[in-house]
């Protein structure tokens, strides 16, 4: 009974993870195509790749997505870290049902609208439309994100810690770098991880938010695609993943040595 | 003094993250709803003023009588956007359910796999989604196409004797929806199933209940409210989708994303868009709301 379960599992675990990442497989391999048509193999090459850098449309276009990933990957920490803290700490503040609405409602918020009413808010204001557009753009639903993933380490919390430091004397501020920082710190570069990828990769909203000299790689990449799949814009794509995928693999490699430090540290307290 | 200053810091933590939902989310909202009720003009912004502040309060009121609703009298009289919206919600529904009926063997082989398997497991879901959606929306276009790799397979294998037509219908809109959400399916699936007791099937079956069964009275149930999150967060965005039906679905797809985006883009009808944008959120505030308890019902019981 169990055997044919655990055959049942294998198989459906190797069909689901096969469809999640052949077509990124086959996105990488025909990028080395030394053929121009993007799906008729003709032998190894990597003269896309050198097409590429050749590129300056594109490569102006990564250094803008680069710049406003940065920036608004930063600012989108800071703020969804405080808006965690808020959510996880102060259980009882007037208009709390609005702010967790408007904390979570991005999560799922169709691009659509939220580029529109983003747009409309910068015209309406007066703010030109550019980099810094772009980028208070990411900032905002970037931020959700953080919170969300900042929040699920709080709940986890132990709060005595904190209530120990500031039993001696700590200030609040000096209380949160100290206890409250490094316990969430993964959590923390997780959220900054995500919101640089999510910048990196949104179309949509930067399509509605940006203006002239501000177009980002997305923007770039869809314009191209339209027109057709070219090898270049396999070469680009094969890029961006393998960034993406070092960095993922690097956080994670760190978090679960700072857990193993941890739990070591902890043992040994607790021995000594 | 120092009890004022940890007061003040408090208050902070709040009002910062607060004020900028506020300015960023919120007052957007209520400017798309107040320019869906202008009228479209030749210039820059493409609309004419409404309600505005620069008469005195008195003009400000006198202004209400001069609203328009006929962007909206507009798109209710227009058959293709009520279809737009009604094919929308259709083709999202489907691909939730696939969606589902995909993510939740899945994850129920993830949940079930050794507990040092799990970590890895876990991240090799949640890898896809940090790689652009653009891109892997892209990646299908050169398997799908009639040239494309798909059936270059199948024809080779002999499956096939002509090419099958899937790039530009309602299948690719399908696979791909499928595929981008894929994650967000499985990992509140994973989540509830992961917390399951497993000796209440063995409980189960020894007591002769058949595992079809067994799975509907004993797995599902406790297992619904990861289906409910995974669901949701399919259902939703894909009902405003713009990237995949644009890429995949070709010129004679209706999509409510993909109407807004035209609106505004090709014809640079900003109030229409606007009236385009505010249906499909009062289309959607039902589920966004649903989801929200979840997550806040989710949220109570971490603690």
């Amino acid at each position: 009974m169990n055997a044919t379960w655990s055959r049942f599992n294998i198989v459906s675990i190797t069909l689901g993870f096969a469809f999640l990442y052949l077509p990124i497989v086959l996105l990488v391999i025909f990028s080395f195509n030394e053929s121009k048509l993007v799906t008729v193999w003709g032998g190894f090459s990597t003269k896309w790749y050198s097409a590429l850098f050749r590129n300056q449309g594109l490569m102006d276009a990564a250094w803008v997505t680069f710049r406003v990933g940065l920036l608004s990957a930063t600012i989108a920490t800071i703020l969804g870290t405080l808006a965690a803290l808020a959510l996880t700490r102060y259980t009882r503040f007037r208009g709390r049902v609005l702010f967790s609405g408007m904390v979570f409602a991005p999560l799922v918020m169709p691009e659509v609208i939220t580029g529109l009413s983003l747009l409309l808010l910068f015209v309406a204001i007066g703010f030109d439309r550019g980099f810094m557009t772009v980028t208070l753009a990411h900032v905002t639903f970037a931020m959700c994100y953080v919170a969300v993933v900042v929040q699920s380490r709080l709940v986890s919390f132990d709060r005595s810690l904190e209530e120990a430091a500031m039993d001696l004397g700590a200030t609040p501020v000096k209380t949160f770098f100290a206890v409250t920082l490094p316990v969430i710190l993964p959590a923390v570069i997780s959220g900054w991880m995500l919101a640089f990828t999510l910048s990196l990769d949104d179309l949509v909203i930067a399509s509605f938010t940006s203006g002239p000299g501000a177009t980002t790689l997305p923007m770039k990449i869809y314009s191209q695609v339209r027109l057709g799949v070219t090898p270049e814009i396999n070469a680009a794509c094969t890029i961006l993943i393998g960034i993406v995928t070092l960095g993922v693999i690097t956080v994670s490699v760190v978090n679960k040595r700072r857990e193993v430090q941890r739990q070591r540290d902890e043992h040994a307290a607790q021995r000594g | 003094m120092q009890r004022a200053i940890a007061a003040l810091t408090s208050r902070l933590v709040i009002v910062v993250p607060y004020l900028w939902l506020l300015a960023f989310f919120l007052v957007p909202f209520i400017i798309v709803f107040k320019i869906s009720l202008s009228t479209t003009a030749i210039a820059m912004p493409p609309y004419e003023p409404v309600m505005t502040l620069s008469n005195g309060i008195g003009a400000f009121f006198a202004q209400f009588r001069d609203l328009h609703f006929d962007n909206y009298a507009w798109l209710g009289g227009d058959p293709l956007y009520m279809r737009a919206y009604l094919s929308s919600v259709v083709i999202a529904a489907i691909s939730t359910f696939l969606a589902l009926l995909i993510g939740f063997p899945v994850a129920y082989g993830m949940a079930r796999a050794p507990a040092t398997l799990r970590p890895t497991l876990l991240m090799l879901v949640i890898l896809p989604f940090w790689t652009s959606f653009l891109i892997r929306v892209y990646a299908w276009i050169g398997i799908l196409k009639p040239e494309g790799l798909l059936n270059q397979f199948l024809l080779f294998t002999g499956i096939i004797d002509t090419p099958l037509v899937i790039l530009n219908t309602h299948t690719a809109i399908f696979i791909g929806i499928v595929y981008s959400y894929l994650p967000f399916m499985i990992l509140p699936l994973y989540a509830s199933l992961e917390k399951m007791d497993y000796s209440l099937i063995e409980a189960a079956n020894d007591l002769g209940c058949p595992p079809i069964s067994a799975f509907w009275k004993i797995t599902f149930p406790l297992a619904l409210p990861g289906v409910i999150a995974g669901c949701l967060l399919v259902f939703i965005p894909a009902v405003g989708e713009f990237v995949i039906p644009d890429l995949l679905g070709g010129s004679q797809t209706l999509m409510i994303g993909k109407t807004l985006w035209n609106e505004f883009f090709a014809n640079r009808d900003w109030p229409v868009a606007s009236a385009v944008a505010i249906i499909l959120l009062l289309l959607l505030v039902v589920p966004i709301m649903f989801f929200q308890q979840a997550q806040a019902r989710a949220q109570e019981q971490g603690k």
